[in-house]
């Protein structure tokens, strides 16, 4: 007989694990955030950054000064890019690639089969194997809000994610629909696109994320400060003497604070989206 | 008759316009946007392109590829980037998928407070790379002062001298497994969970039955009823192993000596610092080869799984 530890001890072990890894993947994030409200001399200073002391306000206030020539774009710049760029890839993505996935999954049409093909192999080919050529094909247009959006509205990936829910849909409630006179787009709005909640919200949060943190592309492609999104200006910023890592975390802290939040909010649409289209693809 | 089979005709043809007018927008996006690029990066890597310089592209055959590959002149740069993604690759994937199964082991133990150890685990992943990629390199500062350094001086009572993390070509790469393996092993750990959810109940009964422990149970219930997930999990981290970029940029700049270099950052670099466009292309094709390979591969083994399943 193998020794066996007793349940309470084993249930105290499994905490005593969770807790330290919850330490340790919790600690650049909490180095972080206090950093961010602490003097910029006493950010690295060891263990010690850990210590929240003097804290006050006063690196957001000097980023945001900091920030205030067209010279060196402004925050506020910086955000609505962001925010631009995500709320229309996302917006548009959504709208685009759910007809797609509609056409190709419900609708009988003349090319449907090789278009379905097309759109899988697609699925393999990722960003970084065409932004060379892209860059080259794009040059007259750098430094624009569009070029940030446009390439990445239609997406093989996300077409692929509705379609594999529509295709699992039942089809009564539509053929029911379609008999009583409902034409293709409003089945398509007033039937399909309600009962799809849960794949809009997966693609959403994946290109949510995908696009808020996007940065190769704005490498390639922006270097006016005006138009640089928050990954490009928090690289810029951190790249340029003298350093001033207290302002650099306020900066870092209020580029993630609107992902956290919407993180917070909606965990769980996040956490099962992400885990689905993990097991889909 | 006639009637009704051309009432029916005229249906198909209203959904064959239907069916094109909704596929449309995506499909002029993803040729203009997805497909064009990539047939241009095909004639680009065999044309002598550069920004800047106004001459038209002219014809270069395969002389980037045997550059980039063969040529004594030029070829380190490549294979020293590819020995670094396969490096990270052959550190990463085992690495993360075996801390993302441990996690994901612990939180489907029927225990209080699960969901908040999942969302710790799982916060750096809606981290943008770029802000993880500047936070770690803080942690990393050289000298006593250093977090790293200060909290490994305190954990071992002064043993583990300071290291320049990345400013050493030995550490390095090293340090930048170990931050990506902290923002990445939450996705994997969530997909591993719904995984162990998917798993009937009924085998973990029998198992009982049989009277099998705890390791006999994850041997013979839990990775088996994994496999596909796993599988899955290692071929995606696999392809992002080789795609491995914004850390690098922002972190090293491929340094110290190249140990940090990767086959995207080559690419990049050559077109954007030496505006060698064709030259950047082929570097591209090669990458898209890598991935290809690798799909095709995870393609295979996961078929395999499901006939003998």
């Amino acid at each position: 007989m193998t020794t066996r530890r007793s349940r309470p001890a084993r249930t105290a072990g499994s905490y005593l694990v969770l807790t330290v890894l919850a330490l340790v993947f919790v600690a650049p994030i909490a180095y972080l955030v206090i950093g961010s409200f602490k003097p910029s001399s006493e950010v690295i200073d060891g263990v010690g950054g850990f210590v929240p002391r003097d804290l006050s306000l006063d690196n957001y206030t000097g980023m945001l000064g900091r920030f205030a020539s067209p010279a060196t774009g402004y925050f506020a710049d910086f955000f609505f890019t962001s925010l631009l760029v995500t709320v229309c890839v996302v917006a548009f993505g959504l709208l685009v690639n759910s007809m797609a996935a509609y056409a190709l999954a419900r609708l009988q049409w003349v090319g449907r089969n090789a278009v379905m093909l097309g759109v899988v192999a697609l699925t393999i080919l990722p960003f970084e194997a065409i932004a060379v050529p892209l860059f080259y094909a794009l040059n007259d247009h750098r430094n624009t809000y569009y070029i940030q959006i446009l390439p990445f509205v239609a997406s093989a990936f996300s077409i692929y994610l509705f379609y594999s829910f529509f295709i699992g849909l039942p089809k009564e409630t539509e053929e029911a629909a379609r008999l009583d006179g409902a034409g293709v787009w409003r089945t398509y709005l007033q039937i399909i696109v309600p009962m799809s909640k849960p794949v809009f919200a997966t693609v959403a949060i994946l290109s949510f994320l995908t696009t808020w943190g996007s940065f190769l592309w704005p490498v390639m492609m922006i270097d006016q400060p005006q138009k640089r999104p928050l990954p490009l200006a928090i690289a810029v910023f951190q790249g340029q003497p003298p350093y001033d890592w207290g302002q650099i975390f306020a900066f870092g802290v209020l580029m993630v604070l609107p992902v956290l939040v919407v993180f917070l909010l909606f965990q769980r649409w996040f956490v099962q989206s992400l885990a689905s289209s993990g097991l889909k693809g | 008759m006639s009637a009704v089979a051309t009432r029916r005709s005229g249906a198909r043809r209203r959904e064959t316009l239907a069916g094109w007018t909704m596929m449309a927008p995506a499909a002029v996006g993803l040729v203009l946007f997805v497909l064009v690029p990539f047939l241009l990066a095909g004639w680009l890597s065999t044309q002598n392109v550069r920004l800047d310089t106004p001459q038209p592209p002219s014809w270069f055959g395969f002389e980037h590829y045997r550059r980039i590959l063969l040529d004594p002149d030029f070829r380190t740069d490549f294979w020293t980037g590819l020995r670094n993604n396969l490096i990270f690759a052959a550190v990463v994937v085992p690495l993360q998928t075996s801390l993302a199964l441990a996690l994901a082991l612990l939180l489907n133990k029927p225990l209080r407070g699960m969901p908040v150890f999942r969302t710790f685990f799982f916060m750096p992943v809606v981290f943008p790379m770029a802000l993880v990629a500047v936070v770690w390199k803080v942690i990393y500062t050289r000298g006593e002062l250093g977090l790293l350094n200060s909290v490994l001086d305190t954990i071992s009572f002064g043993l583990i001298p300071a290291q320049d993390w990345l400013g050493n070509p030995s550490t390095a790469l090293l340090a930048i497994i170990v931050m990506s393996i902290w923002q990445g092993a939450g996705l994997q750990m969530v997909i591993i969970l719904a995984g162990l959810q998917s798993i009937p109940a009924e085998l973990y009964e029998a198992a009982a039955l049989d009277r099998a422990n705890a390791w006999q149970r994850l041997r013979n219930v839990t990775l088996p009823g994994l496999r596909n997930t796993l599988i899955f999990v290692a071929m995606v981290t696999t392809i992002l192993s080789f795609r491995l970029f914004d850390q690098v940029y922002i972190m090293t700049g491929g340094g110290p000596q190249d140990a940090t270099t990767t086959v995207m950052f080559q690419a990049v670099t050559t077109a954007f610092q030496t505006n060698n466009v064709g030259r950047a292309s082929a570097i591209t094709v090669l990458f898209f080869l890598i991935v290809l390979t690798i799909t095709l591969i995870q393609r295979r083994v996961l078929r395999e799984e499901r006939e003998i399943a």
